[in-house]
């Protein structure tokens, strides 16, 4: 691509000559034409950041005016003052330290499984992405039915198979692995994602592999694990900042609960701004949920570089 | 690949059956449950199929509380949201991949970090200031985003593709004296439209989907969307699980038909922004 570049940009110099007699050069035409996401982002994202920061240095709700009062809301949740904020931490670690990294594990699987010659391929591929595209509020509900643990059908066919049940919801011991089960429900787009890497895998490598005698194993450690690096490493970050974000389904199914057991950090951070109107304390739990994806989000790109692989160096900047 | 043997693909089969089960059976129950009368939803041991089909379930469901209203917001949100969407995006791809302005990638790199924002991290003030505005309790600070770059993703999953098309065409037209408009309009969104089809899809689910958004901006219930309908339903009828999927149903059903047209479109867009990620 470099030489096709550099003499796109001779005529492109040429033409410049030509350009300036137009009072509108491609400044004003870029600027112009990307106006919608530059105004965007100064008033959806810069503004707002800003917003939260100061106002995490505030005692503040709508229709007062913000007041000042430095660290102490950063004081009380770090003392224990507010009894939320280290059930809701221990809770989202708890959620996202398990989803993520079991969720990559399964979902790099059913890829595999998805990438076999077999009948049917694309049918299977569309049901596993299917719960992708339902209402979370709405699958939340229907999963709910699913786990009563009275009435609900999965306990029944538990029972019925002389195994053990569970309260699944209802107890504080089981809620987030039940969570962290239905948040398996909706991976469809982690595997696609992978199917997608794995297509572009070239035959050869496999090939060479079973030329020298290597089993199925070997192809998957020497050969699937390593081409995919770069697709593992993307869809692990996604998932760890999806999974911070993790809403719906404990807004939905628990509340929180039982006894704050799932708690998880956005909704402590909606329920403290908009249940109990403290904005000034809630921006202070969003400026530590900033920061800490941020480092999350820095640290694995610093510790990935030394264990992905990437074809083609030039295709990073 | 290798023919592979006989007991290989038994295995691959019943692992592809069993993921398929664990993915469809909710969604069955979910109709299944919706279909069942009253007095067989307790039943033990439950019927896998209800005996008749009680269609009155829905009307009693969507008789309880103005769905009618609800779908109708619904509607209007994630419509208004689509086309600020397919506009502002593709206008800003176009910026981004097409014209040569200076400081361009670094301008773009810059609003990527976008994409690792957490919008629980900006949704206190962006309340604040629609409330200043005196615009929450209306759809416009659901509606307005999406008129304002509408997702730095979809601009990204634009420029890529209009990135791929080739320079001849503007360069072409340039000649013929069009203009940065005509470009935009007569050659990239036409050879785009696969591309915009996918971000409209996108678009489609995460409005109609949305139920953070509603929850934050929304009070009164004249103005509610489905996603909060549904909860609202959920507080008064929480043991009547007939009811309560009937519900659901009528909420999934959307998704569903969208997902069934546009299976193919859905997948292959996902996949596109792996690969280049």
């Amino acid at each position: 691509m470099k030489p096709l570049a550099s003499v796109h940009e001779r005529e492109l110099k040429a033409e410049r000559g030509v350009r300036q007699k137009r009072k509108f050069g491609e400044l004003g035409f870029g600027l112009l034409f990307a106006s919608p996401v530059l105004l965007g982002y100064v008033i959806f994202v810069i503004v707002p950041i800003a917003a939260t920061f100061y106002l995490g240095f505030t005692s503040y709700s709508v229709g007062t005016v913000p007041k000042w009062i430095g660290f102490d809301n950063y004081a009380s949740l770090f003392s224990g003052a507010d009894p939320f904020f280290y059930p809701a931490v221990k809770a989202t670690v708890y959620y996202v330290g398990l989803s993520v990294p079991l969720g990559i594990i399964l979902s790099f699987f059913l890829a595999i499984l998805l990438n076999q010659q077999v009948a049917g391929k694309s049918f299977f591929r569309g049901v596993f992405y299917l719960p992708v595209i339902i209402p979370l509020a709405a699958s939340s509900m229907v999963w709910m039915w699913l786990l009563q643990p009275d009435f609900g059908i999965v306990n029944y066919a538990l029972e019925a198979l002389h195994l053990p049940t569970s309260r699944w919801l209802g107890d504080t011991t089981s809620v987030v692995p039940t969570l962290i089960l239905f948040s398996f429900w909706t991976l469809g787009n982690t595997i696609v994602i992978f199917l997608a890497g794995l297509q572009g895998i070239p035959a050869h490598l496999y090939e060479a592999i079973e030329l020298d005698g290597g089993n199925r194993l070997h192809k998957l450690i020497y050969i699937t694990i390593p081409m995919s690096s770069s697709i593992i490493f993307f869809n692990t970050v996604i998932a760890f900042i999806n999974g911070f974000q993790t809403f719906v389904q404990p807004a939905v199914m628990t509340q929180g609960g039982p006894n704050n057991a799932s708690l998880l950090y956005v909704l402590y951070l909606f329920n403290e701004g908009f249940k109990s109107s403290r904005m000034g304390s809630a921006s202070a739990i969003s400026v530590l949920l900033f920061l800490v994806i941020m480092l999350f989000t820095a640290a694995i790109f610093y510790f990935s570089k030394s264990l992905v692989y990437y074809e083609g160096k030039e295709e990073r900047r | 690949m290798k023919k592979q043997s006989m007991a290989n693909r038994i295995v691959i089969y019943a692992l592809l059956i069993g993921g398929s089960l664990f993915f469809l059976f909710p969604i069955f129950w979910m109709l299944r449950t919706s279909l069942i009368n009253m007095g067989d939803l307790y039943q033990i041991p439950p019927k896998l199929l209800p005996d008749d089909l009680s269609w009155d379930n829905f009307e009693q469901a969507l008789g309880a509380y103005p769905f009618g209203r609800f779908f109708l917001n619904s509607t209007v949100i994630t419509a208004s949201a689509m086309l600020g969407v397919l506009f502002s995006s593709s206008v800003c791809a176009y910026s981004f991949s097409r014209i040569h302005w200076k400081g361009r990638d670094k301008v773009f790199g810059f609003i990527l970090t976008g994409l690792m924002i957490p919008f629980f991290v900006v949704m206190i003030p962006q309340y604040v200031f629609w409330n200043a505005l005196h615009l929450t309790d209306t759809f416009v600070p659901l509606i307005a985003p999406a008129w304002f770059g509408g997702g730095v993703f979809n601009i990204f999953l634009l420029r890529q593709f209009f990135l791929s098309i080739p320079t001849e065409l503007d360069e072409a037209a340039k000649v013929d004296g069009a203009g940065h408009f005509r470009i935009y309009l007569q050659i990239i969104l036409p050879i785009g439209k696969q591309a915009m089809i996918v971000v409209g899809l996108l678009t489609f689910l995460a409005n109609w989907n949305d139920y953070l958004g509603p929850l934050a901006f929304i009070t009164s219930e004249s103005n509610y969307t489905l996603m909060q309908g549904l909860t609202l339903f959920q507080g008064s009828y929480s043991a009547q699980w007939h009811l309560m999927m009937a519900a659901t149903s009528v909420i999934v059903i959307p998704s569903l038909i969208v997902f069934l047209v546009a299976q193919r479109h859905f997948i292959e867009g996902i996949a596109m922004t792996g690969i280049k990620g």
